[in-house]
């Protein structure tokens, strides 16, 4: 009971705001600057999500474009990230080898320089390879954001499995990688599934890389699309509103695909 | 974990990395990409932004006609907002992405000095220079070198709503000066028609300085010494200009949410009819004017902006279309700028972006477009007044907006504001 | 032991190439900046300056102005993340009806991208239209609409946290989340059967095992927390007065704006170093407290 009451609070104070944001993409213009405010407008109107969604040109294909590139871009970079996270992470959680805490804090000091100071170095690297405004480079540059936490984190989430199962598993004949495979991967489920979302939500949310390297609909992400017509339309807060609405739900649909995998290890939650 | 037992010897080592890396630093630094004069034919990119002025639809049409007139020449136009257009000019400056840009009017000093745009005096005809509105030529100028053509043309000017000041009984044409308005605000301010008459765009950025800037004028004062060798906004009109501007706050003229608010907040409280003035580029006249975006529509009158001690300049709020120094195009880039600037072309669109020639203001289709507006802004375009045109003019704003609102909000006295303010800025001049 | 150091360079090679192969020269490229005078996107050659911009940056009060509003926007809003991401994970664990919808409520803010969470914060707290003043004042806890985000500095530094930790309290909760289900259940169910109650079940056992992944989420956190950006860029532009102006914005106005590359560079080694040490004092006291728990 306490639990469920507990559910329910830090729903409602997650909701509160998004709703707000719902409501506002779906008021007329007037409700939402009236005073008093009324909670619930007088005039529901869909013409944004319309306008989005079957508008010719403009705002609206851009918008459209920008959230297939992100997907593009977000699954590109998760296989690529994860996959070498996966496979570093199992060394510097499993393998003894000289240097290894070096490596280990190498990859994060990468992580912590701010892009601002990276951003004109690597936008003549992307011009000398033609990788500007084109979702391979975005791809190539998250995937250098997202690898060191990938592999920070998988190697924490193995090195929290248990080291004899892995033994046992190799005492019955299995190579190293054959146990990775068979036995740790299995197990460490929860921890790729949570580094899988953190990865996707990650380039959905990047925003100075994609702002500076990107310049057409050939490669504009989401964030940059909703940046661009909110310089254009400051005074209608609903189109805003809209924007993020639709571009919160493919990676919450995602979340709710995976979730069930973020606690199906050893425990399947029975710990409480 | 044994992850998170970090001695400090692999920190040491970790940060020993770096510097290796600084030596593969020489083999990818030592190749500029320099411009070119380039055929004046063939393929240019050009970037435009996204809000006021031009729209991208008008932008894709003149492209369009463009390429029918020269048809060896093709335009890719590209368009960001315009809070990054500056650092999308730089970061894409070395490797010359873009032939085309679109610059602020606070720009030329710094983009000219470090050569990201190039310097286009030679090619300048003599003729604009007096077929140009005086205000629009000093645009893309620095140091006597033009380093760029003035394209969309803007300045702030004083709108008002007919119906408050009606009410209120206050005569428009007392509109004329800061005064003025000050009489009309508290006027308004007792008959209890708004609570707060005055909203500006006084948010720590470059809007902020705008509407200074406009005042600072007003009041006579200078930003820097003639010989722009010293700071001048620290006393006389500068002072002056600050000290009224809290005064309206003090007396409870001025929006207090003013100072969270950009252009576009002001245009959204001055269209719900919550302020009776305001300051604005030339756009607000026709949103909000705009029944779909505005409850004041038809309400909407314009004023040159009021004079005080020392007269009534507008803020120069142009921009310029300028060749980059990367271009490797330099030509066909100048073809389509001189084309874009032209007359006829900005007559054409003149609904969008009032022209930057004289002559346009007599044109009875451009004038048709918006009478009151084009005369507004025929008196005020002969005359504005222009931020620092130094080169690290950024970092001086960064510097004034922060000790502005430190005025503004009361935490410092404005005299203290400015001393600090100049004392800072001194070093960048 | 020896012969497992093949093994381990061939399992890293693949991350070190994604990740050095594009980061290597950039970021070696900026440490040389930051001796040089660089005032110019141009390659070319500058002045060596050697450490000057590290002094100039280090006697700036506006440095330090905005390396205080980074470090209390770094520690309370992971701190407030934490705390609130391990009770939400807790529930989040706990088998109940609608677990699949609660799950997805919660990653929810995640999913918002910063630059929207930034514009709805904005919208929220707006001093003229905002849901929060007439909450507040229809509610009569408030008499008259007030200025969140315009008036007072730290009251805007502090809206700031709250847009931060609304969004990124679910990561911090999904990861941990994913943590508890290395904990074998037999532990806690041994230590109910001895008679320890929920609380001390997790108190005893649940954190104490959940350490690593605490440590992990806590760095990854304070990193991202100590550069913020985005937020500051969309909530208020570094205003009112610079009160919310952040070493990272810092470093952007300087490296951006005024093209000041060296002094920009100077700042994002900086940053790098009180990171690392921001987190290494996370991971001491985090072990710690791992001594006085077992």
């Amino acid at each position: 009971m306490r639990r469920t009451l507990g559910a329910l609070t830090a729903s409602a104070l997650i909701l509160a705001p998004f709703l707000w944001l719902v409501v506002s993409s779906v008021s007329g213009q007037t409700d939402l600057l009236e005073h008093p405010l009324h909670w619930w407008p007088e005039h529901v109107t869909l013409s944004r999500y319309q306008e989005i969604f079957t508008g010719r040109e403009g705002v609206a294909a851009q918008f459209r474009a920008a959230m297939v590139n992100s997907l593009i871009v977000g699954a590109g970079t998760v296989v690529v990230s994860v996959s070498v996270g996966i496979l570093g992470g199992y060394a510097l959680a499993r393998l003894t080898f000289p240097l290894r805490r070096m490596a280990l804090m190498s990859f994060l000091v990468t992580y912590m320089l701010p892009p601002i100071v990276l951003i004109i170095p690597l936008y003549l690297l992307m011009a000398r390879f033609g990788l500007l405004d084109t979702k391979l480079g975005l791809i190539i540059v998250y995937c250098s954001l997202a690898t060191p936490f990938a592999l920070w984190t998988m190697s924490t989430f193995f090195g929290s499995l248990p080291v004899e199962l892995e033994e046992a598993a190799r005492v019955d004949g299995c190579t190293r990688l054959g146990a990775l495979v068979r036995v740790i991967l299995p197990l460490a489920r929860p921890g790729i599934v949570a580094t899988v979302l953190f990865v996707f939500l990650l380039c959905w949310d990047e925003f100075l890389y994609a702002l500076i390297f990107t310049s057409t609909s050939d490669a504009k992400t989401i964030p940059v699309a909703i940046a661009e017509f909110t310089g254009r339309n400051a005074v209608d807060f609903g189109l805003i509103a809209a924007g993020g609405v639709l571009a919160a739900l493919p990676p919450v649909l995602l979340a709710v695909v995976l979730q069930r995998h973020l606690l199906a290890g050893l425990t399947a939650g029975s710990l409480k | 974990m044994p992850e998170l037992h970090l001695p400090r010897r692999a920190l040491l080592a970790a940060a020993a990395l770096l510097p290796l890396t600084a030596a593969c630093d020489v083999g990818g630094s030592n190749s500029p990409d320099s411009g070119g004069e380039g055929s004046g034919e063939g393929k240019i990119t050009a970037l435009f932004m996204q809000q006021a002025g031009y729209s991208e639809a008008d932008i894709r049409a003149m492209t369009t006609d463009f390429q029918a007139k020269y048809p060896k020449i093709t335009v890719e136009p590209t368009f960001v907002a315009y809070e990054a257009l500056h650092d999308k000019i730089v970061a894409a400056a070395p490797a010359g992405t873009y032939d085309v840009v679109l610059i602020d009017v606070i720009w030329p000093a710094e983009f000219g000095s470090k050569k990201i745009v190039t310097d286009v005096t030679g090619q300048f005809p003599a003729a604009w220079k007096t077929d140009m509105l005086g205000g629009a030529l000093k645009t893309a100028e620095y140091q006597g070198k033009y380093y760029g053509v003035p394209w969309i043309l803007d300045s702030k000017y004083l709108f008002y709503n007919t119906e408050i000041l009606g009410k209120a009984g206050v005569d428009p044409t007392s509109l004329s000066t800061w005064d003025g308005v000050l009489a009309a605000a508290a006027k308004i301010k007792s008959a209890n028609l708004v609570k707060h008459p005055l909203i500006w765009s006084w948010k720590q950025a470059e809007a902020l300085i705008c509407d200074y800037t406009q005042l600072l004028g007003a009041f006579g004062g200078k930003f820097l010494s003639d010989d722009f060798k010293s700071i001048a906004f620290d006393s006389g009109g500068g002072l002056e200009a600050l000290k009224w501007m809290k005064k309206t706050i003090d007396d409870g003229l001025t929006n207090p949410n003013s100072m969270e608010s950009l252009e576009e907040d002001v245009r959204k409280i001055f269209s719900e009819g919550s302020a009776a003035m305001a300051l604005n580029w030339t756009y607000m006249f026709n949103a909000a004017n705009d029944p779909a975006q505005s409850k004041v529509a038809g309400k909407v009158e314009v004023l040159p902006t009021p004079s005080a001690s020392g007269g009534s300049p507008g803020v120069n709020g142009s921009m310029a279309l300028c060749v980059s120094g990367g271009s490797k195009n330099q030509k066909a880039a100048w073809t389509y700028i001189s084309y874009l600037t032209s007359a006829e072309v900005q007559n054409k669109y003149a609904k969008s972006s009032l022209p930057c020639w004289g002559k346009s203001y007599d044109d009875a289709a451009v004038v048709s477009v918006a009478p009151k507006m084009v005369a507004a802004a025929k008196k005020e375009l002969a005359s504005l007044i222009s931020r620092p045109e130094v080169p690290r003019y950024n970092e001086i704003s960064q510097i004034l907006q922060a000790e502005l609102q430190q005025a503004l909000l009361g935490k410092k006295a404005p005299e203290k504001a400015l001393a600090d303010a100049a004392t800072q800025a001194k070093s960048l001049l | 032991m020896r012969k497992q150091a093949p093994l381990a360079a061939a399992l890293l090679l693949p991350a070190a190439l994604v990740v050095f192969g594009v980061v290597l020269w950039p970021a070696g490229r900026a440490l040389v900046i930051s001796f040089l005078d660089v005032d110019s996107p141009f390659p070319g050659a500058y002045p060596f300056v050697g450490l000057g911009n590290y002094a100039d940056i280090l006697t700036n009060p506006r440095f330090w102005a905005a390396a205080q509003h980074t470090l209390y926007f770094t520690v309370a809003s992971t701190t407030l993340e934490v705390v609130l991401g391990l009770g939400l994970a807790h529930l989040l664990a706990a088998p109940m009806r609608f677990r699949w919808l609660f799950r997805a409520i919660v990653i929810l803010p995640w999913a918002l991208p910063t630059i929207v969470n930034g514009a709805m914060w904005r919208w929220i707290l707006n001093a003229e239209y905002g849901a929060l003043n007439a909450l507040l004042t229809q509610l009569h806890l408030m008499d008259d609409y007030h200025s969140w985000l315009g008036a007072d500095p730290f009251l805007a530094l502090n809206m700031v946290v709250v847009a931060d930790v609304w969004k990124n309290t679910s990561l911090v909760a999904f990861f941990l989340l994913a943590g508890l289900s290395a904990i074998p259940a037999e532990l806690g169910e041994a230590a109910r059967i001895d008679g320890a109650g929920s609380f001390r079940v997790f108190w005893r056992i649940t954190l104490p095992l959940l350490r690593p992944t605490l440590a992990a989420v806590l760095v990854l956190r304070v990193i991202e927390a100590f550069k913020v950006f985005d937020i500051v860029y969309v909530m208020t532009g570094g205003g009112p007065a610079s009160g919310t102006q952040t070493i990272t914005f810092l470093t952007y106005l300087q490296a951006f704006s005024a093209q000041r590359f060296s002094y920009g560079a100077a700042l994002a080694y900086l940053t790098v170093v009180a990171v690392l040490l921001l987190a290494l004092i996370y991971l001491r006291l985090l072990r710690q407290q791992e001594m006085r728990a077992l």
